[in-house]
């Protein structure tokens, strides 16, 4: 071992990782520190209900996040998230509410639906790599084609009409609860569950698999990726396509809280949500850097910056401000850390 | 014999009197001088890194100086930025001219200096400058069509005539054959022979020397920063012209046999064999091949076509006609894995930007083209992973704090081992490496050369570009001499003296060696 000499990180490179480190750690801190703020200062914070409004509400932008979080890694951004959300909010109730054929059985028809739904939303999310990879087109300009039509599409299915249904079968998944004990706990919510399945095995998937790697081979430097011989294109597609099944999910979890799936408003905005969580949960915008326990993170304080302030009289278009603030925060933080 | 050339009858257009720049601490250009008569055709040549951009860009606002004097039309001058040099009469035509194709000729000639009348757009009085502008040219056309409706050749002197406008009184022209055919680059001539005619100057930057002889009067040579000669063109012979680029002294050129040989008795059968290989602009007749053990060198100019070649043996470019064949058996690399998988590696000459990924550890950029093999299910194998890396650490000597640490906070020659080792790993039957050294100081560089000599010994089958001629000719068991696209000679080791491959890749033959001993 003698020849690996230990060569020293320059002052500059020292500055740098000082940098990320602070910016790793402020997330977390950010984090915590509204967690203090509100245990002192909101009533009822430490309630269970609590817990449960902020990770319900958050379960939807985390699971959209995580796909995003991947397709942020590679370089690029997916605009068409929530239309996504819009055409898989569309077709399910069309299955299980049996209005194209008749599924006897109700729990196959949900499941029928819950499958079609996603796989089509990935089916567009794969839609979306093949133009990015087919033709070269900018991710941004090429997902702001189902950004736009998508919706379209979803108000198309439905006719523009609300689609109203009380079925719990199906709404189990954004209703349902897991490990409920009589009287201490109503449950862990299964949105939250998925949500949570959903961040461990992408984390892992990032850190350890070869895909991960791939992933963080062709943002960081895409041409020296496709000359080690990355398959660039075949894992755009996938990157694409997940995050189309993982808006497809979403979309179902957003429908079955409401009890209706209006094409017009599943999924709203989303896209900028689940950017927003990324960018404040530390991943690198331009790509090869990414963390989804990171996304995970940042959606949660975005949340819970909004909690605060609602429950603090603060009126809501006043949090969108600082909303705002956070992200700029962030994007400034990462600015610094590559500087 | 040069010495009528340093000073011109006439008080100059130009003259740039020793210009120094300074990027970060290192210096591009250090003392360097450049005078251009009125209405002369001078060529400005040197190689990657002489100078001759930052000469340009000095002179045209794009950057500014340390230190030195600019003389333009008698005043001292000093461009605060391209818009800046235009209006001063400091025209530029670069490589790629950006036109938009679905406006009409005017239009693109007119862009930026609209006339208006009334706050309106004054048509008329814009397709008559359009005219009389394509006049001066000789260009007679429909000014109101859409410029796609002409061939290429009429859109490039659109181009041009666009960019020289009617103010010119130098017109800058960076490489701009590089893209044409024949046919375009005989139309280029007939302006730039015109714009003399008319007493405007023309600075001539290209690497291909028949046409410096065809259109200019004069040659400034730049190197490392400085400028080393000016000399007319027709003093001056083309292998004096490499020789200087080069920084050699042909006289002493002598037939340096390096004690190397050593080597020959392992030489195996032929690995690789290209033929006919074409391509793009850049590739038009490339044939040669690569044997066990053998380093095969690649020496040319700059735009001979060497990185092209490689890129296309490689799969990186499509290749459009030619055949290759690895081990005996044909291969069509369509993309970069297909080549991988057939056992050839491929190092870029730009490490930056096409090798390290650099928010990657040491571990994660050396194991970047194994990887597929080091996953099982999908999941990298960290244990296997280590166990290479650590070795390749160790066997290459890669200075670094282990394997974890950030690529980017390794020097140079430490980032270039890694990635040497990238292709190691993979135990390929043919490695390709262009600009080994480029960039890395000089003892990486002599530990990366032995170690390259290394591997040809174990048996590997290497295929070498480099820039430096005389790493070529020490490093390599055969060179080949690529001239414009076309490979134009092949020497041993032995036969592979300075003056006959400077004089190859200059003439694109080797029989005017005499010319060489003569100057």
């Amino acid at each position: 071992m003698s020849q690996v000499q230990t060569q020293g990180p320059t002052a500059a490179t020292r500055r740098i990782d000082a940098l990320a480190a602070v910016m790793r750690y402020s997330t977390l801190g950010a984090l915590v520190a509204l967690l203090i703020f509100n245990v002192l200062f909101t009533r009822h914070f430490l309630a269970m209900q609590t817990l449960d409004v902020n990770l319900t509400q958050v379960a939807a932008i985390v699971i959209v996040g995580v796909g995003m979080t991947l397709v942020i890694a590679t370089g690029g951004i997916d605009l068409s998230v929530g239309s996504l959300m819009a055409i898989s909010g569309a077709i399910a109730p069309i299955i299980f509410l049996n209005k194209v054929f008749n599924i006897g059985e109700i729990h196959l028809a949900v499941a029928v639906a819950m499958i079609v739904a996603v796989l089509l939303a990935g089916a567009f999310g794969w839609f979306n790599g093949w133009l990015i990879t087919r033709f070269r087109i900018q991710p941004i300009i090429a997902t702001l084609v189902l950004f736009i039509a998508g919706r379209g599409i979803a108000q198309v299915m439905t006719n523009g009409n609300l689609q109203p249904f009380k079925l719990d079968a199906f709404q189990w998944i954004g209703l349902g609860r897991l490990f409920a004990i009589t009287d201490v706990y109503r449950g862990l919510p299964i949105q939250v569950a998925i949500m949570i399945v959903l961040v461990v095995v992408a984390a892992w998937v990032l850190k350890r698999s070869l895909f991960g790697r791939q992933i963080l081979a062709i943002g960081g430097n895409e041409r020296a990726a496709r000359l080690s011989g990355v398959p660039v294109a075949q894992v755009k597609r996938w990157v694409y396509c997940i995050s189309g099944l993982c808006a497809g999910v979403a979309g179902l979890v957003v429908i079955a809280i409401n009890s209706s799936s209006d094409a017009n408003q599943v999924g709203l905005g989303m896209e900028l949500d689940a950017i927003a969580a990324v960018a404040v949960g530390g991943t690198l915008l331009s790509g090869g850097r990414a963390t989804i326990t990171g996304t995970l993170i940042g959606a949660l304080i975005i949340q819970l910056v909004r909690y605060t302030m609602l429950a603090n009289g603060v009126p809501d278009d006043v949090a969108k401000l600082a909303k705002a603030a956070l992200i700029v925060a962030a994007v400034w933080l990462q600015g610094q850390g590559r500087a | 014999m040069t010495a009528s050339a340093t000073s011109p009858s006439v008080s100059p257009l130009l003259s740039m009197r020793s210009v120094s720049k300074a990027f970060g601490g290192i210096p591009a250009l250090s003392e360097a001088s450049l005078e251009v008569a009125p209405g002369e055709v001078q060529a400005l040549i040197g190689q990657n890194g002489a100078g001759k951009s930052t000469m340009i860009k000095i002179l045209t606002g794009y950057i500014g100086r340390d230190k030195g004097e600019i003389l333009f039309d008698g005043a001292p001058f000093e461009a605060r930025s391209p818009q800046d040099a235009q209006n001063n009469g400091i025209s530029t035509i670069y490589q790629e001219i950006n036109l938009v194709p679905f406006r009409s000729v005017t239009e693109n000639i007119c862009l930026g200096r609209e006339s208006r009348r009334y706050g309106l757009l004054d048509w008329q009085a814009m397709h008559e400058q359009a005219r009389k502008l394509l006049a001066r040219f000789k260009i007679d056309l429909d000014v109101r069509k859409p410029l796609l409706r002409f061939n290429t050749a009429t859109q490039q002197m659109v181009a041009i005539a666009r960019a020289i406008g009617f103010k010119a009184k130098l017109v800058i022209m960076d490489e701009p054959t590089s893209s044409l055919d024949e046919r375009e680059v005989a139309v280029l001539f007939d302006v730039i022979r015109q714009l003399k005619a008319e007493g405007v100057s023309v600075v001539f930057v290209s690497h291909k020397l028949d046409e410096l002889y065809a259109v200019c009067d004069r040659v400034t040579i730049m190197r490392d920063g400085r400028t080393v000669k000016t000399a007319d063109m027709a003093s001056i012979g083309k292998l004096e012209l490499v020789a200087s680029m080069l920084g050699r002294d042909i006289a002493q050129v002598a037939k340096s046999a390096t004690a190397f040989g050593d080597r020959r008795g392992r030489i195996g059968d032929v690995v690789l064999t290209a033929n006919s290989l074409a391509a793009g602009h850049k590739v038009h007749d490339v044939s040669f091949s690569v044997r066990r053990g053998e380093i095969a060198g690649f020496a040319g100019l700059l735009g001979a076509g060497r990185t092209e070649t490689a890129r296309l043996v490689f799969g990186a470019d499509p290749l459009q006609s030619g055949a290759l064949s690895l081990d005996g058996a044909a291969i069509h690399p369509r993309e970069p894995i297909e080549a991988i998988k057939a056992g050839i590696g491929f190092s870029s000459e730009d490490r930056k930007l096409e090798g390290i990924v650099p928010e990657m550890s040491v571990a994660e950029n050396l194991t970047l083209a194994l990887m597929p093999q080091l996953a099982r299910a999908g999941i990298v194998d960290d244990a296997k992973q280590r166990a290479i890396v650590e070795k390749f650490i160790q066997r290459l000597g890669v200075k670094c704090s282990g394997p974890d640490q950030k690529i980017r906070e390794l020097s140079g020659g430490n980032q270039q081992k890694v990635l040497l080792a990238r292709w190691l790993a993979m135990n390929p039957k043919l490695l390709i490496l262009d600009e080994p050294t480029r960039g890395i100081d000089v003892g990486a560089k002599a530990e990366i050369q032995s170690l390259i000599k290394e591997l040809a010994d174990q048996g590997l089958a290497v295929l070498m570009i480099s820039s430096e001629l005389e790493e070529v000719l020490e490093g390599s068991d055969r060179v080949f001499v690529l001239r414009e696209g076309r490979s134009v000679a092949e020497f041993s080791h032995a036969e592979a003296t300075e003056s006959a491959v400077m004089t190859a890749m200059a003439h694109g033959d080797s029989d005017l060696v005499a010319e060489g001993s003569a100057s």
